[in-house]
């Protein structure tokens, strides 16, 4: 019963989308509060049938309901409660379901920000709202006639297939979430752009109204990113953390046109600035989601996180991702030459800084869409195959991050309008000093020898010191810190927190050292200056796994530091094997033990890497989110501020 | 401390980033034997030979390197490298002779050729011309910049409700 119960839902979810759609374009055109009104509802009581829908689903995967089809095939009783949970969204029609639910999130979100109808913004949003509709509309249809996550079985298997176990792990709660939130919350951008086309708005309204709904999408993202990272270093077993794999890929391209988009409406919301260019930003970012979807979702691309190819399933995407990235460029290039020109500003000022950054950051999402895409197309025309590997992508993505890293302190230092560069320089004058240092140090003393590695831990300086040089100059003294509003943090932290994943990406790229040796039980082998003693390993049965445990003395100097217990689990139903890696992390390096295969006479395979600065790779994703929260938390505050005066206002005369 | 020459860990599990439901792995049933290859003696050509694992790619793996991947066929392109390495051959040599066998397929990065042209040129051309842009964006912008515009600094931003 509960599988049509879910399925209903989401039937219903389209009818109001079309609910939404309509009354949100009628209702904006002819100016009608009420329907307006009525496209607001429509939005929330989608948003209510879609999570019906989802939780529908996850109570068939958590009661193991293998006459639904979707259940059976990535599900088993013996699976612990929250792989159950998490197991909803690790397959394709299940994490369909939850891009239409976050997709809902931010379209109830619109509806329940929005002004009333008499507001001069109101047809904005109502124009959003009808965006949004379309793009569930899409989904929706797309999920229910290709990908129907409540599809039946008969007769019901007594056991389903399980989940792979990579996915097993608390990784699978968070990532998929967060980077969903990150890049389908880019729709709110690209639904307020539109409707500024659709209104003829030529002012930073909707820039205002996208915003925070941009800065939160970019949030998510950097977490979710930077919280599949994570996971990938400590679940793959040798210390790796980006791989330039399609699909990563396929995450970085909207982060990247994300963070030229939020700072670019930044200029826009200021000053007046980048009119068309924001507008045109917000369509690419989203768009690039959903090249990112159809990439992953279509199986076209030669990567583990593809799934089983289905040719409608792309097809229908394709036309999806043809229609959403169209419609909104042509009525970009029919309205945009008719928008009034951004504000004017002088050749050195924080607008050409910002338009430098823009420059760089989707000059480097479109090269890897070049990279990413290139041999599909060559293959297709030519019939030739040639691989783009990660030595493309550092060769090309990385110098123009560099550069990026090279003018960022400069950015916050720079007036509006017309900017001093000498002055900022002269403000810059001891971050360049420490930079310097720093990279002079590490090109003496870091070994193996590394330009690249001494030039990332010089911008890594570089950017951090900036940072702190522009708090400081916004407080004018350090005792007066305290008195900044959180604002003035939000731009140090985000680049800072950049300075801090060079330092990461330059130690554990570059630095590690790496050990592996047969040892058996009381035998001991060195890496990165400890010492590792096996004491023994034994068997021990998971709820729905075998493992072998070993117990092995981490000592230093001889001294006995700690004791670690890396695990090398087999997985009998889905027939897989993983390993646990164990970490111990001193907060400013990593030590990763990996217990590999038994070999005769009573050794085993230990393999063990030190990876200093490891754990900056995520504490500087961690410092960039945290800017994003800032940011977005201030305008809650100052929007609750707002709404708190406006209620007091229209309660006094009643007095 | 000795730097030692080792087997990575699997084939498949490259990335688990998003929601792959593709069992493609089995790590603990490789023969051991068969994917480790014994580091060269010289630490020279040992290094050498890191370096080019790097930059050939496992014909057989989702992506992934002949350092990463503990394929069989990986292992044996190792080998091959360390024996062609000791022959004497040179990197370029070595990666010439795997191209004729396995074609540019093999290289992780794409030989510069007529048909990579793009892929090698065009990144660069964008931002040149993305560069050219905004030189007449800016110079555009400062002729309506009129010059008794004084330079204003906005206050710290102050966020405001919708």
């Amino acid at each position: 019963m509960t599988g049509e119960l879910g399925q209903l839902a989401l039937c219903l979810a389209l009818a109001l989308s079309l609910m939404q759609a309509f009354s949100g374009f009628f209702g904006a055109a002819r100016g009608n509060a009420r329907v307006m009104a009525m496209g607001r509802g429509a939005a929330l009581g989608s948003f209510v049938f879609i999570a019906l829908a989802f939780f529908t689903l996850m109570f068939a995967y958590v009661t193991s309901d293998f006459s639904v089809m979707a259940v059976a095939e990535n599900s088993h009783t013996a699976k612990p409660l929250i792989y159950k949970i998490t197991g909803v969204w690790g397959n394709h029609e299940g994490s369909m379901v939850l891009w239409m639910l976050i997709l809902g999130i931010y379209s109830a979100a619109i509806a329940l920000t929005q002004p009333d109808g008499t507001h001069p913004n109101a047809r904005l949003g109502s124009n959003a709202l009808g965006v949004q509709a379309l793009i569930a509309i899409a989904f929706l249809i797309f999920i229910l006639l290709t990908s129907d996550p409540f599809l039946r079985l008969y007769p019901p298997p007594f056991e389903g297939n399980g989940l792979n176990p990579l996915l097993q792990d608390p990784g699978l709660a968070f990532h998929p979430p967060l980077l969903y939130l990150g890049y389908v919350g880019l729709s709110a951008s690209f639904s307020f752009a539109a409707a500024a086309l659709l209104d003829r708005r030529n002012d930073a309204a909707w820039v205002r109204r996208a915003r925070p709904f941009a800065i939160a999408a970019w949030t998510a993202l950097t977490l979710g990113i930077a919280a599949g990272s994570w996971w990938a270093y400590y679940t793959l077993g040798w210390g790796g953390f980006w791989f330039w794999d399609p699909v990563e890929n396929a995450s970085l391209m909207p982060w990247l046109i994300g963070t030229a988009l939020i700072h670019s409406m930044m200029a826009t919301e200021r000053t007046g600035a980048f009119k068309s260019w924001t507008l045109l930003l917000a369509i690419a970012g989203f768009s690039f989601s959903l090249i990112g979807t159809f990439l992953v979702r279509s199986g076209v691309l030669n990567s583990v996180h593809a799934f089983a190819n289905d040719p409608r399933r792309g097809l229908f995407i394709l036309m999806i991702l043809f229609v959403a990235i169209t419609s909104p460029l042509v009525l970009f290039a029919w309205r945009a030459p008719k928008l009034a020109p951004g504000a004017a500003f002088d050749v050195v000022s924080r607008e050409t800084g910002i338009l430098f950054n823009n420059l760089l950051l989707t000059a480097a999402a479109a090269t890897i869409l070049i990279g990413t895409l290139y041999p599909l197309v060559l293959d297709a025309a030519e019939g030739i195959k040639i691989s783009v590997g990660p030595p493309y992508f550092t060769a090309t993505v990385i110098p123009m991050m560099a550069l990026l890293a090279m003018a960022m302190p400069f950015g916050p230092m720079l007036l509006w309008r017309r900017g001093d560069v000498k002055a900022s320089a002269y403000t810059l004058r001891y971050p360049f000093a420490f930079a310097v240092l720093a990279l002079i140090l590490a090109l003496a003393i870091a070994r193996p020898f590394s330009v690249l590695g001494a030039v990332a831990v010089g911008l890594g300086v570089w950017l951090i010191g900036g940072s702190i040089t522009d708090v400081l100059r916004r407080a004018g003294d350090w005792r007066r810190l305290r008195l900044l509003p959180p604002t003035a943090f939000t731009s140090a932290l985000a680049h800072a927190g950049l300075g801090v994943v060079a330092l990461g990406v330059a130690g554990a790229g570059i630095w590690k050292d790496e050990a592996i040796q047969v040892i058996s039980p009381h035998q001991t082998m060195q890496v990165g200056g400890y010492t590792l003693r096996l004491e023994g390993t034994e068997r021990v049965q998971g709820p729905n796994y075998i493992a072998d445990r070993a117990e092995i003395t981490v000592l230093s100097k001889g001294q006995v530091i700690t004791v670690v217990h890396p695990e090398k689990r087999s997985y009998p139903v889905e027939q897989q094997a993983t390993t646990e890696s164990a970490i111990r992390t001193t907060g400013i390096a990593d030590l990763y033990i990996v217990l590999g295969d038994p070999r005769g006479g009573g050794g085993w395979v230990v393999r063990a890497y030190f990876n200093p600065m490891a754990p900056f790779i995520w504490l500087g994703g961690v410092i960039m989110a945290l800017a994003g929260m800032t940011a977005l938390g201030a305008r809650v505050a100052a929007a609750l501020r707002t709404r708190r005066q406006a209620t007091g206002l229209a309660a006094e005369p009643a007095e | 401390m000795k730097r030692r020459y080792f087997t990575r860990f699997g084939c498949a599990p490259l990335m688990l980033l998003a929601l792959s439901g593709t069992p493609a792995f089995a790590a603990g049933e490789q023969p051991e034997e068969s994917t480790y290859v014994a580091p060269l003696a010289n630490p020279v050509l040992e290094a050498r030979a890191r370096a080019l694992q790097k930059e050939l790619r496992c014909l057989v793996c989702q992506g992934e390197s002949i350092d990463e991947s503990n394929a069989p066929l990986a292992a044996d392109l190792r080998r091959l490298i360390r024996q062609q390495m000791q022959a004497g051959q040179s990197d370029d040599q070595i990666k010439a002779f795997l191209v004729a066998r396995y074609s540019a397929f093999v290289l992780m990065k794409p030989p510069v050729r007529q048909d990579t042209f793009l892929l090698w040129f065009g990144p660069m051309l964008l931002v040149l011309a993305g560069a050219g842009a905004i030189g007449v964006i800016v110079a555009r912008s400062r002729q309506r910049l009129g010059v008794d515009e004084i330079a204003t600094d906005l206050p710290t931003e102050t966020p405001q409700g919708y």
